[in-house]
């Protein structure tokens, strides 16, 4: 009785406030579908649009000046060799990096100097590092416009990546390990190599795995590097010029002839499929990781 | 082979082992200290031949025709315009996605939400280049009749989809780190759960929000594919989203798809561009990280 006295002199926004209050979620809600609704169309659309180009011979054809006739095989190619390189450069170098400011610095000023560089390098545009590259592996080291010289510049861009990764995942590991270890008379090495890495290594490959998918979809630091848009060879050695999938999707997006579009949504179906397959994989072992500790 | 001697090897071993990783980790100190060290000297060199002054204020670019005007506005006319799009996208999506998955959900949907969010981040940006161009143009064409084939407002657009993902993690960090005391004492005082979120625990995480959109803005300012691809290539300045612009970082794709000789001033714009978007993107991630900084310190 005395509730519904006072509910009357209260304000609209009291009154109504079960109402407002499942507007504020809906909003909310909505505005996580609607990203990933976008994300549906986006793939939907490209499927469609590509699916009559997706046969096999698309996947073993060279670039053409006919639409019909073009495919992505020095493209895939490319970004094979250049992926390869790129991880055998930066995970190895990522991973000792995180190692030693996890595992060997503490909590010095210079670790702290360290964290924060590493911290900003994330942060750098990509296209930034294609200027890096430009200039230190094009130029100045005269790797000319090479396959080594791509992935030396993508290596450089996902190297913060990986050491931020690496990093997190070495954080999880519970201290009492590492000092069991100690206990038994191992040092810091025998430590790290034998208990922390074996604990750490799903997280670390998740890392990885979301690096390496970012170092496929990258375009803008390889075109600065002078990757080219039409490439009818493959590369034979580390020093010959190539392409990569992001970029011959670049130069179909760009012609104005609706039949290379055609090709660019192909491309687009192959690409997509292969980052999100990655980044499933990524995801699926950080699930099941977090669910073991 | 003697204890003492195992010992020597062992400590040997640790010690080149030691000075390996470090080697490693001073790796990162390299890569900056070589991206400023190519940006500077090139800008330097530009600086050189182009007054300073004319590049800051010049309100023409048009380096690469015969009548060379270097002023450096058009082009971030037309990053502020894509990224403040983008940003009218991202900041109230992010921000109410966030809230619904801090405040409105339990943790088993945000455990299944939040990594299908991360997958928009996930797709390469010349994918979302073609679908600004092929797909949200045109359709946006049917509304606008004026829109021009290529303008600010459809890239804007899906980059802004392209950064909620940054925008919605991070806020729901800031969000989650609001502690429950806050919350129970505005419910105590009478607050429906819709009122706490907007008056405790929204202004409480506000310095984690705004650290939020600032290094969601450094993302729209340095990206370079969806810009290169949908926004057109024609420096311009102008704040009408309907016509064709050009960015920053759109301009250096373009220098670098055609055959400008190295060494050129032409070829030599590219850096001093850069460096100017290094230093914007910079000053936005630093003060993104300086805010994030100062809230952890009030609650942890």
């Amino acid at each position: 009785m005395n509730d519904f006295a006072l509910q009357d002199h209260e304000p609209w926004w009291v009154r109504y406030g079960v109402v407002i209050d499942r507007m504020v979620g809906c909003a909310g809600l909505l505005s996580i579908l609607l990203g990933l609704l976008v994300l549906a169309i986006l793939a939907g659309q490209a499927l469609i649009r590509g699916w009559p180009r997706l046969t096999w011979v698309f996947l073993t054809s060279f670039p053409s000046r006919m639409a019909a006739q073009a495919g992505i095989l020095s493209a895939w190619v490319g970004t094979a060799w250049v992926i390869v390189l790129c991880t055998l450069m930066a995970v190895p170098l990522g991973i000792m990096a995180a190692i030693y400011l996890q595992e060997y610095s503490g909590r010095r000023r210079l670790a702290r100097l360290l964290e924060i560089n590493i911290a900003n390098l994330a942060g750098v545009p990509s296209i930034v590092y294609g200027l890096l590259g430009l200039g230190l592996f094009v130029r100045t080291l005269a790797l000319g416009r090479s396959v080594l010289a791509g992935a030396a510049t993508l290596a450089l861009l996902i190297l913060p990546i990986v050491i931020l990764a690496t990093r997190e995942a070495l954080k999880a590991v519970p201290g009492s390990l590492r000092e069991g270890s100690y206990a038994l008379g191992a040092t810091r090495w025998q430590t790290v190599w034998h208990q922390v890495l074996p604990v750490a290594f799903p997280g670390v490959l998740t890392g990885v795995i979301l690096a390496i998918s970012r170092a496929v979809g990258e375009t803008a630091p390889l075109i600065m590097i002078g990757a080219l848009t039409y490439v009818a060879f493959l590369p034979q050695s580390l020093r010959d010029p190539f392409t990569v999938l992001p970029i011959q999707i670049f130069n179909w997006v760009s012609r104005p002839q609706q039949a290379f579009a055609a090709n660019a949504a192909a491309g687009v179906v192959v690409l997509l499929f292969i980052t999100l397959l990655m980044n499933a994989l990524a995801i699926w072992l950080r699930q099941k990781y977090q669910q073991r500790t | 082979m003697s204890s003492a001697q195992t010992a020597r090897v062992r400590d040997l071993r640790e010690w080149v082992i030691e000075a390996l990783l470090k080697l490693a980790a001073f790796s990162s100190i390299a890569i900056t200290v070589g991206i400023i060290a190519v940006l500077v000297m090139e800008t330097v060199q530009f600086f050189g031949e182009v007054s300073m002054w004319e590049f800051l204020t010049g309100r023409e670019w048009t380096p690469l025709f015969s009548q060379k005007k270097f002023g450096v506005l058009p082009l971030f006319a037309g990053t502020a315009l894509t990224s403040l799009i983008a940003m009218a996208v991202a900041a109230p999506l992010g921000l109410m996605s966030a809230v619904y998955l801090s405040e409105y959900t339990g943790r088993n949907v945000r455990n299944t939400i939040k990594p299908a969010l991360e997958i928009l981040a996930a797709v390469p940006t010349v994918v979302y280049g073609y679908f600004a161009l092929q797909l949200v143009t045109p359709a946006l064409q049917r509304f606008i009749p004026g829109l021009s084939g290529f303008n600010a407002l459809s890239p804007g657009i899906v980059m802004g989809i392209m950064i909620l993902p940054i925008i919605s993690s991070l806020s729901e960090d800031a969000l989650q780190a609001v502690p429950a005391s806050l919350r129970e004492g505005s419910y105590a005082l009478g607050a429906s759960r819709w009122q706490m979120v907007f008056s405790v625990a929204i202004p409480a995480a506000f310095s984690g929000i705004v650290s939020a959109f600032l290094l969601g803005v450094a993302r729209a300012v340095g990206e370079t594919m969806i810009v290169a691809i949908a926004a057109g290539l024609q420096p311009r300045l102008t704040f009408n989203p309907l016509v064709p612009i050009e960015t920053v970082t759109s301009y250096i794709v373009q220098v670098s798809m055609g055959d400008t000789p190295t060494g050129s001033l032409e070829y030599k714009t590219i850096f001093a561009v850069g460096m100017s978007l290094f230093l914007v993107t910079f000053i936005l991630n630093a003060s993104g990280a300086w805010m994030r900084e100062r809230f952890h310190e009030v609650y942890e």
